[in-house]
């Protein structure tokens, strides 16, 4: 099927015929990057998606459009994906804490109280 | 103050070139080559007819002008100032990049200028626009770096719109022949020969970096022409089309 659109911008765009099988050539393909997003200065960056590009200049021209476009920003970071090292799914278990163990935990101490004490105290 | 007709005239040529080119550049919304560029063309886009808004709403408030709205669409197309190249279809996007990318450098060494103008509100609107402006420049730079190391077909393609677009740019820096001497005279910015000595400087690197050959510029001839109101057959239509809803009742309240 071809594209008969009734808007000629878009068959100026000779898209040819929809069911064709494409091809893609080696280097066509882009790359995915991950947006990180400074809302003010010293803020960490935080982590907000991800945009498509072929290179990471134009990676952060498309991440200022789609992550800082609306949202208060001073800088953003894109990382290519594939360059993001990471554990396994599976290894989820290595995170989980023995319960035994829990007062390592810093929120089990209790120190709320002495602070609020030293911070009347002053 | 400075000569009211000279400011006048300088301000509608950087206007009239803002709104077309704005209008120009919106149209391949929902038709750019990939989702975030089509996002990104299309906001610069709209900066654009912000900056034309500006310079109207200046003309309008310090100079005694008209309403911007209907100076901007009930004008007859003589009274445009805009310059060839911003009235060019769009044709390709290798065109229409390219002529992003050398309007883009154009506006922002004139803006830059600004920033010493005797005139204050080209000094605030340049200082406004300055972030904007970098970001353009940033996104046509990088765009023109990909397509022209992007392979054989894209490389031959963004040549031959710089060679197609060099002569229409050069036309944006027509000095008027009336009023360029008081302008400068008066320091309210430093005239078209000096900003397109500065253009070049400012495009020659990036196209160097490209591997683009620029085009001998002592052999082109600028094409002038739209400062004086003499304009192409894309002009009028382009008008027709940006003014068909505020046409249809010029007394409507928005």
């Amino acid at each position: 099927m071809s594209n008969d659109s009734l808007d000629p911008r878009v068959n100026r765009l000779k898209l040819g015929d929809a069911t064709a099988v494409i091809k893609v050539e080696e280097g066509e393909n882009w790359n995915i990057y991950e947006v990180f997003h400074q809302e003010k200065r010293g803020a960490h960056h935080e982590h907000v998606g991800c945009v498509h590009a072929p290179d990471p200049q134009l990676a952060l021209v498309f991440a200022k459009e789609q992550f800082a476009r609306r949202k208060k920003c001073v800088n953003l970071w894109v990382v290519r994906s594939a360059d993001i090292l990471a554990f396994d799914v599976e290894d989820e278990d290595m995170f989980a804490n023995n319960l035994e163990k829990n007062y390592r935990d810093a929120s089990g101490f209790k120190v709320m109280e002495k602070i609020n004490k030293f911070k009347q105290s002053k | 103050m400075t000569n009211h007709a000279a400011l006048t005239d300088l301000i509608i040529k950087m206007a009239d070139d803002e709104l077309i080119l704005g209008h120009r550049n919106s149209e391949w919304t929902g038709l750019g080559p990939v989702m975030e560029e089509d996002i990104a063309f299309s906001s610069m886009a709209q900066d654009k007819i912000g900056h034309a808004w500006a310079l109207y709403r200046t003309l309008h408030e310090d100079l005694g002008g008209e309403d911007p709205d209907r100076f901007a669409f009930m004008r007859p197309e003589k009274a445009f100032k805009c310059a060839h190249l911003t009235e060019m279809p769009n044709g390709e996007y290798d065109f229409s990049l390219m002529r992003h990318f050398l309007f883009d450098h154009a506006e922002t060494v004139r803006y830059e200028s600004l920033q010493e103008s005797s005139f204050e509100p080209f000094r605030l609107l340049s200082k406004k626009v300055k972030g904007e402006l970098k970001y353009h420049t940033l996104h046509a730079n990088a765009w023109i770096m990909q397509l022209s190391t992007a392979g054989e077909e894209s490389y031959i393609r963004m040549q031959a719109a710089l060679n197609h677009s060099i002569a229409l740019a050069a036309g944006v820096f027509e000095p008027s022949a009336e009023h360029e001497a008081t302008l400068i005279a008066d320091k309210v910015y430093p005239g078209e020969a000096v900003l397109y000595q500065r253009w070049l400087d400012r495009i020659y690197p990036v196209l160097v970096k490209a591997s683009l050959n620029m085009p001998d510029i002592s052999a082109i001839t600028p094409v002038y022409g739209g400062r004086q109101g003499f304009h192409t057959e894309y002009l009028q239509p382009l008008l027709t089309e940006m003014g068909e809803v505020f046409n249809l009742d010029t007394e409507a309240r928005w």
